[in-house]
């Protein structure tokens, strides 16, 4: 079988799976797994970017992601009058004087004084604008929490359309890409990992606690949607008279053409990413990657600056991260810090990269499909097993009853048990590299 | 000025919780810090060994304790401490032979390593909440303090004081026990050498006739010994919660990564200073100053650098620094 027909085969067995659920379930559910798969195609790919291509290690997939949800609500929020009268100078004021002691220490750690001298002016610097901070920043932060913080409480966004955060997200996570590369990157892989790990949980500690800036734990909802509400749709004489032309149910239809416009939406973000990562991919910049990553001394040797080429791949990859985490918002509407979990999001992106193929676009794709299809259909498996497994024992044994209330946490043990096999028995993936 | 009440303060607040704290990540810096000297890899699987540990311990001290078993003023999960290291160092050798066995024959990449070891947390993350279910467990019975600040109040007359919770002189004694024992068989015996010399140079010590699947047979019955320890007396001074072990990672690490990773003097040195300096850094100082300075000149702010919301951020950014300024840590690390 060449590897096109084997291509088409895994696609389209996985299209008949979206298919059977749309058929025995209904549509509207097989249409929102698929987006989620979609977004999950997203990260996969970004993932694959780092790992497949320059051999980086990531583990703060979750902080990237997050970080492109925060953009989502700060474009997309219409902004709020009095709390930006109210504490805007105070936070404006302390984000000019974080740049200002950004820009100074880099101006510092630029010149040529000595090592102690440049360290304990940057310390004084941090130490300052902290004590500034302090001054200017604290009372318009605790001036903005205060203000309805049942219903408001926080600055809000600019207002924009969404679709303007995707682009945002990915630049937002770029930067923060851009700053741990730079510490990071260089050093042994190991550290990257390690770095990024606790990258990630400083962002979602951020996110969870500046209520200013998210509200907090107390969740963002009723973002802006691009695309029209249900409720619109079924109002308008248009879809009506379309809806019973064809003898659609009204209520149902509208919910299924919302998530089709999402779907579109989505498809032409993975169809410009797929195309754009295969066209870098096949280009003399992605042979150069490999090239590093296969034998990264003798990359130096013939020129190649291995840490600035790391960096750059780490700063792309991070941002279609972001990207897609601000398409994950989109679609959810809100935005929720506490569901930021490592394990939903840093380690599943790795095994949708790792079983789909590492360093194979259409492999991450196929991964990120597969995996997140068995995510959500772990539960109901996970279920049925344990039914199974207990149906000798008494409806009422507790065993029973406790391990089907944690039924639903099979789906770790299974996502475990995939990663391990496939390490271990095709360690190339569905689509091995090149093919 | 009042000298005696702010120490009294600090030691309550910063000290005593700190030195706890860091016993805690010490013995777990450690365990990542002998895989690491021996087996080159970082083990993301070592927070859910820790926790399956503690595991384990929960469900035989329940056990237990519906037969009517406890161990006086101590918890009563410290007399079933023995079993739970049993089974978790039977599940670390099963981890080695079933996982990281084949990987070592064929000699494969750190990397490949690292993520076996994400399949394994994913693995055990499962097994543990599909067990004993993902909510909080608290197991700790016994005597909660040994003496309490009113006690310690009463007796010196202070108004300030600290008080000894029972877990906390638990852990601090256990760990540096742990520890001694730990470097005297590094040290001084014949299989703790062949060990380092292991670490030190693998092709010399294969030469010299140290078997290496007893030396990773080793590391791994004493990472998963130590795990255990780590995460029992972490679940009896705070509580069990399934989730918080992938967050430990990071403190862990950096701990490990401060002393210098695969060095143990450097991990145990590392957990205090990741533990001390988080509290030091979100502890609200405005008592302490009010008692330390001059009458009318204590602050009228909490005098608090980070809320303690970021004591998690604390250990990220001690990692920062220590990559910038010294990545070898401060131990210069790598070999046992």
């Amino acid at each position: 079988m060449s590897f096109i027909q084997r291509r088409i085969v895994i696609f389209s067995t996985f299209f008949f799976a979206i298919v059977l659920i749309g058929l025995l379930q209904s549509w509207n559910v097989a249409l929102g797994i698929f987006n989620l798969c979609l977004i999950s195609a997203t990260m996969a790919l970004g993932v694959n970017i780092q790992l497949g291509y320059a051999g980086i290690f990531n583990a703060g997939v979750m902080g990237f992601a997050a970080l492109g949800g925060l953009a989502a609500v700060l474009i997309s929020y219409p902004p709020v009058p009095e709390t930006i009268s109210l504490g805007g100078a105070g936070i404006l004021l302390s984000a000019i004087i974080i740049a200002i002691a950004t820009l100074a220490s880099i101006f510092v750690s630029r010149s040529y004084l000595s090592k102690l001298y440049k360290r304990t002016t940057i310390f004084a610097f941090i130490l300052i604008s902290l004590f500034l901070i302090n001054i200017y920043g604290s009372p318009a932060v605790e001036k903005i929490e205060s203000f309805e913080p049942a219903a408001s409480g926080f600055l809000g966004g600019f207002g924009l359309p969404i679709i303007f955060s995707w682009v945002v997200g990915g630049v937002f996570a770029g930067i923060v890409a851009f700053v741990i590369g730079k510490i990071t990157l260089g050093l042994r892989s190991d550290y990257l990992a390690i770095a990024t790990l606790g990258i990630a949980e400083v962002i979602i500690y951020i996110l969870k606690n500046e209520d200013w800036l998210t509200r907090g734990v107390k969740n963002v909802n009723g973002l802006p949607r691009p695309v029209p509400y249900e409720i619109r749709l079924q109002e308008s004489t248009w879809f009506i008279d379309f809806c019973e032309r064809y003898n659609f149910p009204i209520v149902e239809s509208s919910s299924i053409l919302v998530k089709l416009c999402y779907c579109s939406l989505f498809l032409a973000v993975v169809t410009i990413l797929f195309v754009m990562s295969e066209i870098a991919l096949k280009s003399p910049w992605g042979r150069m990657m490999r090239a590093i990553r296969d034998n990264e001394i003798s990359a130096r040797a013939m020129g190649k600056n291995v840490k600035a080429r790391h960096l750059e791949i780490f700063i792309l990859g991070s941002a279609i991260i972001g990207l897609a985490g601000a398409m994950l918002t989109t679609l959810e509407g809100q935005f929720t810090p506490t569901t930021y979990q490592p394990l939903r999001f840093t380690f599943t992106v790795w095994v949708m990269v790792i079983i789909g193929g590492t360093g194979n676009n259409y492999g991450s794709i196929i991964g990120g499909f597969i995996v997140w299809l068995l995510w959500v259909e772990a539960e109901p498996i996970g279920l049925y097993l344990v039914e199974l497994i207990t149906s000798p024992l008494n409806e009422t044994n507790p065993l029973r009853i406790q391990l089907l209330t944690n039924a639903a946490h099979m789906r770790y043990i299974m996502m475990g048990l995939l990663l391990l096999l496939v390490l271990r028995f095709s360690p190339k993936g569905i689509f091995p590299e090149g093919k | 000025m009042d000298y005696l009440n702010a120490l009294a303060l600090i030691t309550n607040y910063i000290l005593l919780p700190g030195l706890t704290y860091g016993s805690q990540l010490a013995l777990g810096a450690l365990g990542v810090t002998l895989i690491y000297a021996v087996l080159r890899f970082s083990n993301f699987a070592h927070g859910e060994i820790m926790s399956f540990g503690t595991m384990v311990c929960i469900l035989f001290t329940w056990l237990g304790q519906s037969y009517g078993i406890n161990f006086g003023f101590l918890p009563t999960a410290l007399l079933f401490l023995p079993i739970a290291i049993l089974f978790s160092v039977i599940y670390c050798i099963l981890l080695e032979r079933i996982v990281f066995y084949y990987y070592r024959t064929k000699k494969s990449d750190p990397i490949v390593f690292l993520i076996a070891s994400i399949g394994v947390m994913f693995f055990t993350a499962g097994l543990i909440r599909f067990i004993i279910g993902p909510s909080d467990q608290s197991f700790n019975d016994g005597v909660r303090f040994l003496f309490t600040v009113r006690d310690f109040k009463n007796f010196t007359g202070l108004n300030e004081g600290f008080g000894l919770k029972t877990t906390q002189a638990i852990t601090v004694i256990t760990t540096i026990a742990l520890c001694f024992l730990l470097f005297w068989f590094l040290n001084k015996t014949r299989t703790g050498k062949s060990m380092r010399a292991f670490s030190d140079n693998e092709d010399l010590a294969l030469l010299s006739g140290i078997d290496p699947n007893k030396v990773v047979l080793l590391t791994w019955v004493i990472a998963g010994g130590l795990a255990t320890f780590a995460g029992v007396l972490y679940g009896l001074d705070k509580v069990y919660k399934p989730f918080i072990f992938l967050q430990m990672l990071l403190p862990i690490f950096s701990a490990a990564i401060v002393g210098g990773v695969g060095n143990p003097l450097g991990a145990f040195v590392g957990g205090y200073i990741i533990a001390l300096s988080e509290l030091f850094v979100t502890f609200a100082y405005k008592k302490v100053l009010g008692y330390i300075l001059p009458e009318g000149l204590g602050p009228d702010s909490m005098m608090q650098f980070l809320s303690t919301d970021y004591k998690f951020a604390v250990s990220f950014i001690i990692l920062v620094i220590v990559l910038i300024i010294r990545p070898t840590g401060i131990f210069s690390g790598k070999t046992l």
